[in-house]
């Protein structure tokens, strides 16, 4: 480490001790050696990872349901247990090939492990951590390159090669090699535990978080309010963070996420009985799978209320992963970075872990409850009768699958980002006005209103056209964006940051 | 007490748990569960039968039961206010595990979400409201200390007494999994009508008046 002479007394800087010394060597050594590789291929390995992800999941279900048919065919009639396996390879591949099943020879390798419960919860699990860790940094970029383009010039552009997308990998290897600063008058073991505080819980939000029909980790009977008291607690280890910086920009970051933070998860959570109380119970997959009739069956058209309950939720998701206008905690222009000024390094990319995080899951909350969740916006009746590869796959781009899921949610993403470089932010008071005075009278309203619909209307002739109605005009909005999108994007040469974009590399 | 709290909380851990596996031998529940009435399976519902006789159940349990005590402790031992809300989320968080590992997801859920993700949040938030530094100490006085020691002592031979003379049956009937929510909201409704409604009264009476004093004339 180069000390370089500067006029003033220089204290060396910290270096990493035991297990960290090592990670940021990993990291530092990957990095070097897939760089050169990566910004050489770029489009090539972009193009093979969306194939090969695709591949694998395709195999993965492929095993699954192999595996389902030799469980239930039960060749030997004992009990799946934890520890050991009931089935030998010799079995399973004498089932394969009594069902023609023509790479039997390398698959029955792959089957056996895959019956023991365990395994199965580690493949799981660790896929769970994947999606987790692969979400913020795929969404920081992305909110990079939307906030750029929002404010005409390109934003990140030239880790990588194409369009800087290996810019948060390379964020990555920075944070972990960064010192590890912690103030000499910061209360320190709350400093170092408060952002695994914020992390964990984000994380154990994903294990009954489904994707699809049969893509959860625990389908629980009460996801829905194991999820939300998952987004709550996050809020313990900002708070804990502000407090322990020992620092007043710190202190005010966290006081303010605490009030705002406790008063918005009433109207939330008020909102999103409205859809527990239609489906009529808290499992996320039921609640999911209710909503498999097409673009006219999801939650949100259901009656005005449930469609004024889903825009309340949505704005008070914002307040709850403080995202603009409420993102007061973190008000960079008036607090520094509010409750993680004295954070670096690899302790504050945790915060962000965090936070991307709980934009998924609010995101997916709003998807799975009121805009049918894996589902397209055809009625799930129409799928084709599974005989072949081609029509197992259709079904799964035109009906249901994870990706679709995925994909609404990163549009529900796409307008956190958008609406966060579009507005101001509100000053604290207000904040909290527009909770205790606006928001939690219309969740009300909502709640009560839905319940005498559900009494009276519903199932009658007027609910149903109120629904197409509503379903109608949620159609016409899309297709409006939609049709603003695409003529700003073919007219976006003509447009204010031209002469920005033409000077910059890769345009 | 010179002892740093985390040395002790490092020290006392293993020995609870040590302390623990003597004293209490385990149980091993083999009860066969019954299918839920919502069509989930069992193992849906995150729960594994215990093929390998309670093995990871007992170790979770101890493992739950060591954070309680632990963080309980460290609540008592420790001075700085809002280190002893951090440690009051250990325990709740355990409390709500614990739910988990007795099959009673519902509670373990609104244990969370309550105690862990409402009440302790607004705890730390009066004491960031009142304390003047993050070094406030908490200092007990003599007389507070024999006060609370004398309740602290009746309140646990209490539980003493109620440990050794009530019956713990190692067997249970029937263990209700999956409908367990549909049960207890039929129940709240029915059976429990009126003492639900008071409380909901009594929570009404709570906000009016804490809405009375914070107005400003």
């Amino acid at each position: 480490m180069t000390q370089f002479s500067v006029p003033w007394k220089q204290s060396p800087p910290l270096e990493h001790r035991g297990p960290a010394r090592g990670v940021v060597a990993l990291a530092r050594f990957v990095y070097s050696a897939a760089a050169p590789i990566v910004s050489r291929f770029p489009g090539l390995i972009l193009t093979s990872a969306i194939v090969f992800s695709t591949l694998a999941v395709w195999i993965h279900w492929e095993l699954f349901s192999y595996l389902e048919t030799i469980a239930a065919s039960d060749l030997n009639g004992t009990a799946k247990s934890i520890w050991g396996q009931s089935l030998t390879v010799g079995e399973i591949g004498a089932y394969l090939q009594s069902n023609s099943v023509a790479a039997g020879g390398v698959l029955k390798y792959l089957l056996w492990p895959l019956q023991m419960e365990l395994f199965r919860d580690i493949v799981g699990l660790a896929a769970i951590f994947q999606l987790f860790n692969l979400i913020p940094v795929y969404a920081i970029w992305w909110e990079r390159k939307v906030a750029g383009r929002i404010q005409s010039r390109m934003g990140p552009m030239r880790v990588g090669g194409w369009h800087g997308w290996a810019q948060s990998f390379a964020d990555g290897v920075k944070l972990v090699a960064k010192e590890d600063l912690v103030p000499a008058q910061a209360d320190g073991m709350l400093f170092k535990i408060a952002p695994y505080l914020a992390f964990v819980p984000s994380l154990l939000a994903f294990l009954c978080f489904p994707l699809g029909s049969y893509w959860v980790f625990r389908n629980v009977d009460v996801a829905l309010i194991f999820i939300i008291a998952m987004v709550g607690i996050e809020v313990v280890g900002v708070i804990v963070a502000g407090w322990a910086s020992n620092n007043k920009w710190s202190v005010y970051g966290a006081m303010r996420e605490a009030c705002q933070m406790v008063s918005y998860e009433i109207p939330m959570t008020t909102v999103l009985l409205v859809p527990i109380m239609t489906a009529g119970t808290l499992n996320m997959v039921q609640i999911g799978d209710a909503q498999s009739g097409g673009w006219f069956t999801w939650n949100a058209f259901h009656n005005p209320f449930t469609f004024i309950a889903f825009i309340t939720y949505y704005i008070a998701s914002l307040a709850n992963c403080k995202r603009a206008p409420f993102d007061l905690p973190e008000s960079e222009s008036e607090l520094v970075a509010g409750f993680h000024t004295e954070y670096s390094g690899f302790r504050w990319s945790l915060f962000f872990f965090a936070e991307y995080a709980a934009m998924f899951v609010v995101s997916g909350l709003a998807v799975t409850l009121f805009l049918g969740a894996w589902h397209t916006p055809l009625p799930s009746t129409w799928a084709f009768e599974e005989t072949s590869l081609f029509k197992i796959l259709l079904n799964g781009i035109l009906f249901s699958s994870p990706f679709w899921f995925i994909f609404k949610c990163f549009i529900f993403i796409y307008i956190q980002l958008w609406i966060r470089w579009t507005l101001p932010r509100i000053r604290i008071d207000q904040v909290l006005y527009s909770c205790v005075q606006v928001m939690f009278p219309i969740a009300c309203v909502a709640l009560v209103g839905h319940a005498v619909w559900m009494v009276l209307l519903d199932g009658s002739m007027f609910s149903t056209l109120i629904r197409w109605v509503l379903g109608l005009i949620f159609a016409a909005v899309t297709f409006g964006f939609l049709s603003v999108a695409a003529f700003g994007y073919r007219n976006g040469r003509r447009m204010v940051g031209y002469l920005a974009v033409k000077q910059l590399p890769g345009s | 007490m010179t002892l740093r709290l985390n040395q002790l909380m490092v020290f006392a851990t293993p020995i609870i748990i040590a302390t623990l596996v003597v004293i209490a031998p385990v149980q091993a529940a083999d009860t066969e569960l019954p299918q839920s009435e919502q069509g989930l399976t069992l193992s849906d519902q995150g729960i594994q039968k215990s093929a390998d006789g309670g093995m990871l159940e007992a170790l979770m349990f101890y493992i739950c039961a060591a954070v309680v005590l632990g963080s309980g402790l460290a609540i008592c031992l420790s001075k700085n206010i809002v280190r002893m809300a951090v440690y009051l989320f250990g325990t709740l968080a355990s409390v709500a595990l614990m739910y988990f590992l007795l099959l009673a997801n519902f509670i373990g859920v609104i244990q969370l979400i309550v105690y862990a993700g409402g009440t302790l949040i607004l705890l730390i938030f009066g004491v960031m409201l009142t304390s003047k530094s993050p070094w406030a100490k908490f200092d007990v006085k003599r007389n507070e200390m024999i006060a609370a020691g004398v309740i602290c002592a009746l309140f646990a031979g209490m539980l003493l007494m109620v440990v050794v003379n009530a019956e713990w049956p190692l067997e249970t009937d029937a263990v209700v999994v999956g409908s367990s929510m549909t049960q207890f909201g039929s129940a709240l409704l029915t059976d429990y009508l009126v003492p639900f409604e008071a409380m909901s009264v009594l929570l009404l009476v709570v906000m009016i008046g804490a809405a009375y004093m914070a107005r400003q004339e």
